[in-house]
Order: structure tokens, then sequence, then C-alpha cells
């Protein structure tokens, strides 16, 4: 019983970070139908930012997470403005590659101009380990746990209230008729890969803290299993992404516990092959048949 | 106020629209009507700005308007009411309305038309908190036609209204586009429905195979044995 709400505890903090990631990837495809493959080295460049701002600019934690996440917002801006736009009306394979083109050019360029090297994340907050009921729970994963369901709820609010949250909607569901009541598909499209990219980035300063260490590659596989648990989550949902990733966390870090450590990215693929079987949509998916 | 001249609309290699004038004076309700495939509604994508013309011109109060892009088409007034509704599910009836007026920075008019809109379908006012999908046809019709009314449209661009609508629903469909009309907005509207579209219209032009066939006040059109015999089954 304790090591299994010892577990569930580890495997909340881990699974807001993926939730957090698979939520960028839901928007962008629910509003371009694009898989961002560029989405987890947004994550990483988030993180480097935390690294950078926090050792040189001496920023203390909130200072560093709202400005990886403004940064971030900016550079998938431009990255959706060079790379993304100028194919939105090519075949989607075609964006799909250069997404991954797009990935390779963050992960790589940042290995050339940093050094492939990982590095220890500093240290902005001194952790604190609480025992409770025979837990442990550190004030890092609290912060982490509390920061991630703050920003989901945040753009919940964003999503479901705002005229620019309601516009997403609007392209994701009938872009035409969009453009017909005068929402520009453009800044739409700006606005959502913004929200994604600072949610990513969010999460990258999280992971930093988490973990400790960052390197230019650290976006690879958590990039994967965030998509995983947009996926599972049903990809376009955003509730679905959120629980989708809570999912994945806590499903890896069980797996740890039982000792198959070895197997924890396996297991993930294979929760993912037997939820699509079931339910192809995934968990908040719609039904519906796509054309591709 | 609208003029579109010569106007020709292509789909890769397919032409859908063939060199098309027609002209909609201020305060008229002018229809188009024309079999499937005639091409109405490209003719209207053209003029909202959703497709590219090859050639040819549209001038709105004086202004060509055949390259600019549509966002700025609905905030110089011309609204559309797209064929088939599309309305946004997923989204409330209100939250449908709201989008309508997208572009509008006028907070203070703005709830004088959200009760114009209500007073032309109260049955909107009673559902605004409900999905729109789950709205019927003929709702979902009124949903369209209040959303582009939300934008305060000086134009408003009907296509086929009455498609798929019950007998019940059409007339009061038609009912609302002429107090709209008389409201002050002008009108086209497209039907295949010619015989109502014809009897509320001031004028009417025939199109068929990309082409103006034929014009007309609505009464010319009615009573031409050409038009009865292709479009009005007698
Ligand atoms: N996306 C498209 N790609 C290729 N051809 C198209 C496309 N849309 C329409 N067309 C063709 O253009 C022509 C005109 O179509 P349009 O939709 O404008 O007709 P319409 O008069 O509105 O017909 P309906 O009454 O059925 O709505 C048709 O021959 C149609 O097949
Ligand atoms: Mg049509």
């Amino acid at each position: 019983m304790q090591t299994f709400g010892q577990q569930l505890i580890n495997g909340l903090s881990l699974g807001s970070i993926y939730a957090l990631l698979a939520l960028g990837y839901t928007m962008v495809y629910g509003i371009i139908k694009l898989i961002n493959f560029a989405h987890g080295d947004i994550y990483m460049l988030g993180a480097f930012w935390g690294y950078y701002s926090i050792n040189y600019f001496h920023f203390n934690f909130i200072l560093a997470l709202l400005s990886a996440m403004l940064v971030c917002a900016v550079i998938g801006v431009v990255i959706e403005y060079f790379a993304y736009r100028p194919l939105r009306h090519s075949a989607r394979i075609t964006a799909l590659i250069t997404a991954i083109g797009v990935s390779f050019l963050l992960e790589n360029g940042m290995s050339y101009l940093v050094g492939a090297n990982a590095r220890s994340f500093p240290q902005a907050i001194q952790v604190v380990t609480y025992h409770w009921l025979g837990l442990r729970i550190s004030n890092v994963q609290i912060l982490i746990l509390g920061t991630a369901c703050l920003l989901m709820v945040l753009l919940e609010v964003i999503i479901k209230k705002t005229k620019m949250g309601k516009a997403m909607r609007a392209v994701s569901v009938d872009p035409e008729a969009a453009q017909l009541v005068g929402i520009n598909l453009n800044h739409t499209i700006s606005f959502t890969f913004a929200l994604g990219s600072a949610m990513a980035g969010a999460a990258g300063v999280l992971i930093g803290l988490y973990y400790n260490s960052i390197d230019p590659l650290m976006g690879m596989t958590p990039g994967i299993k965030a998509f995983v648990a947009a996926v599972i989550g049903g990809i376009g949902s955003v509730p679905g992404a959120s629980v989708g990733g809570f999912i994945i966390g806590i499903l890896e870090t069980a797996v740890q516990a039982v000792g198959l450590s070895a197997y924890k990215d396996a297991v993930v693929y294979f929760v993912l092959i037997v939820i699509l079987l079931v339910l192809p949509a995934g968990i908040f998916g719609k039904n519906v048949k796509e054309k591709v | 106020m609208l003029k579109v001249k010569d106007l020709v609309v292509n789909y890769g290699a397919i032409q859908a629209v063939k060199k098309v004038s027609f002209d909609v004076e201020q305060g008229e309700i002018v229809t188009l009507i024309g079999a499937n495939g005639a091409g109405k509604s490209t003719l209207l994508h053209a003029i909202s700005g959703l497709m590219r013309s090859t050639s040819g011109s549209i001038t709105y109060l004086d202004h060509p308007i055949q390259k600019t892009a549509a966002p700025k088409i609905v905030r110089a007034g011309i609204s559309q009411v797209p064929e088939g509704r599309h309305i946004f599910p997923g989204l409330s009836v209100q939250e449908n309305l709201q989008m309508g007026a997208f572009l509008r920075r006028d907070r203070a008019q703005l709830a004088q038309t959200y009760q114009t809109v209500y007073n032309y379908f109260p049955i909107l006012k009673k559902r605004r908190h409900q999905d729109a999908a789950t709205l019927s046809g003929g709702e979902q019709q009124m949903l369209a036609m209040g959303r582009a009314l939300m934008a305060h449209p000086k134009l408003m661009l009907l296509d086929e209204p009455s498609m798929g609508l019950a007998p019940i629903f059409i007339n009061e469909i038609f009912d609302i586009i002429q107090a709209i009309n008389q409201a002050g907005t002008t009108v086209l509207l497209i039907e295949q429905n010619a015989k109502q579209a014809l009897k509320i219209a001031d004028r009417g032009y025939v199109l068929a195979s990309g082409q103006v066939k034929l014009s007309g006040t609505g009464a010319e059109l009615l009573a031409n044995p050409d038009v009865q015999k292709a479009y009005l089954g007698g």
C-alpha cells in the first residue's frame, strides 16, 4: 500500500509533465492536423532556457518558468511561420517530414551550439522532502504537480472562455466557416503554436528541476511518450491529452517499481496498442472516420 | 453595391464559373438560380474571398475586392451563410453567434444585435446554451443565418438556405429573409427552390454551366416559359 502510494506520487509528478507536453501535440493536431514532431525539442529548448537563465541571469524559479514559456512560445510561432505555413496546402506527409526535419535541426543545432553532453540543471529550489504516512514527497514534486495543474486549468479557461480560444475551436472544426465569420486562420494557428509551445517550455523547466540533468536530445523520448499520451487520450482532445499524460506517467513509474525498468518504454507502446485496439479514437476521441 | 464582371473561377483545370457578370443594388433581394453544379457556390466563395478568381472583377461599394482576404471582406460588410450551414459543432449556440461577431469592436451595439437575432429566431435564445451540433437541421439553418447577422452585414450572401428543410421551415426562412431585407440589409440569395426565391426577389439571374443564361425581375423570370420548364417543374 505504501509503495503503491509512493509510486502514485512519483507517477503523477512525471505524468503532469507528459500531460503538459501532450497538450501541445493535441492542440496543433486539432488545428492543422499535423503531428508536430519537433514539439519535444521545444521542451528541450525550454529546459536549456531555464538552465541559462537561472545560471547566468540568476532568475528565480517563477521567472525562469515564465520566461521559458514566453521564449518557447515565440520559437513555436517562428517554426510554424517558416517551416509549416508554406506547406499549409501541400500533402500532409510533406509537413510531417518537415516536422521531423525541424526536430533534427533543433537537436543537432543545439548539440553544435552548446555541446552534446548532459549538464546538471541548477537547483533553483532547495529540495525539502516531507514524510507523511510513510510516504516521501518533495517540495519539487508538489511544485511540479501544482504548476502543471495550474497551467492546465489556465489553458482550459483560455480555450473554453476566451474569444481566441473559441476561435481556435472554430478553426479546428471548420476552417472555411471560421474564415466566413472573419477569423484570421494564420493568427489563430500562430496563437495555437504559442500556447502549445509555452506549455512545452514550462514542462522543460519542470523536468530540469525534477531530473537535474538536461541535454540536447532530452526531448526525443518524452516527446514520443507525450505523443502516445495524446493519442491514448484521443488526439485533438484537450482533456484527453491531460489524462493520457497522467496515465503514461503512472504506468512508467509502476513498471519501474515492480523491477521492470528495462521495459518501461515497451510497456508504454504496448498500452498504446491495446487502447487503440479497444478504443480506436482514444479515450476522449470522437469516433470519426478520417480521410487521409 | 456589388458588381461582378466577367468573373472566371477555376478548380485546377475545371472551369466552374465562366465569365459571369451580374450586379446587386443597395436594398435589393437578388437571386441566382441554377441546377446542381451550375457554379453558384463557387461564385459566392469568390465573393467572400475563400477562392481566388482567375480573371474578371468583383467590385463592392466601388472598391475592387477580388484579391481581398476573407476576414477583410467580412469587415467590409459582406457576410455569407454557407451552403450546408457549417455551424461550429462543439460550440454552444451563443458561442456560435459570438463567433459571428468576431470582428466587431462596438461592444455597446452588440447586445442590440443579439436582441435582433433572437427576435428573428426565438428558438435560438431558448437553445443558447446548447451545443450547436444538437440542433435540428432547420434550427441549424437559423443559427447559420443568425451568425451571419451578428457581423451586422450590409450585404448578406445566402447559399441555398432552404436546402433539406421541411416546408414549414422553408416558409419561415423566406419570411425572415424578407424581414432582414426590409430592415436594410441587401440580400444575394442562391436557391434551387426557384419559385419561392423568385417570388421574393427584386431581380434574378439564371445560371447554367457556369454562365448567366437569363436575367430579369423576379416576376419576369417566374413568367418565363423556359424558366418554368427548367426550374419550376412546369
Ligand atoms: N473542390 C472542388 N474541386 C473541383 N471541382 C469542384 C470543386 N467544387 C466544385 N467543383 C465543380 O465546380 C462546379 C460548380 O460547383 P458549385 O459547387 O459552385 O455548384 P453549385 O451551383 O453550387 O451546385 P449545388 O447546387 O449542387 O450546390 C461543379 O462542376 C463542381 O463539380
Ligand atoms: Mg452550391
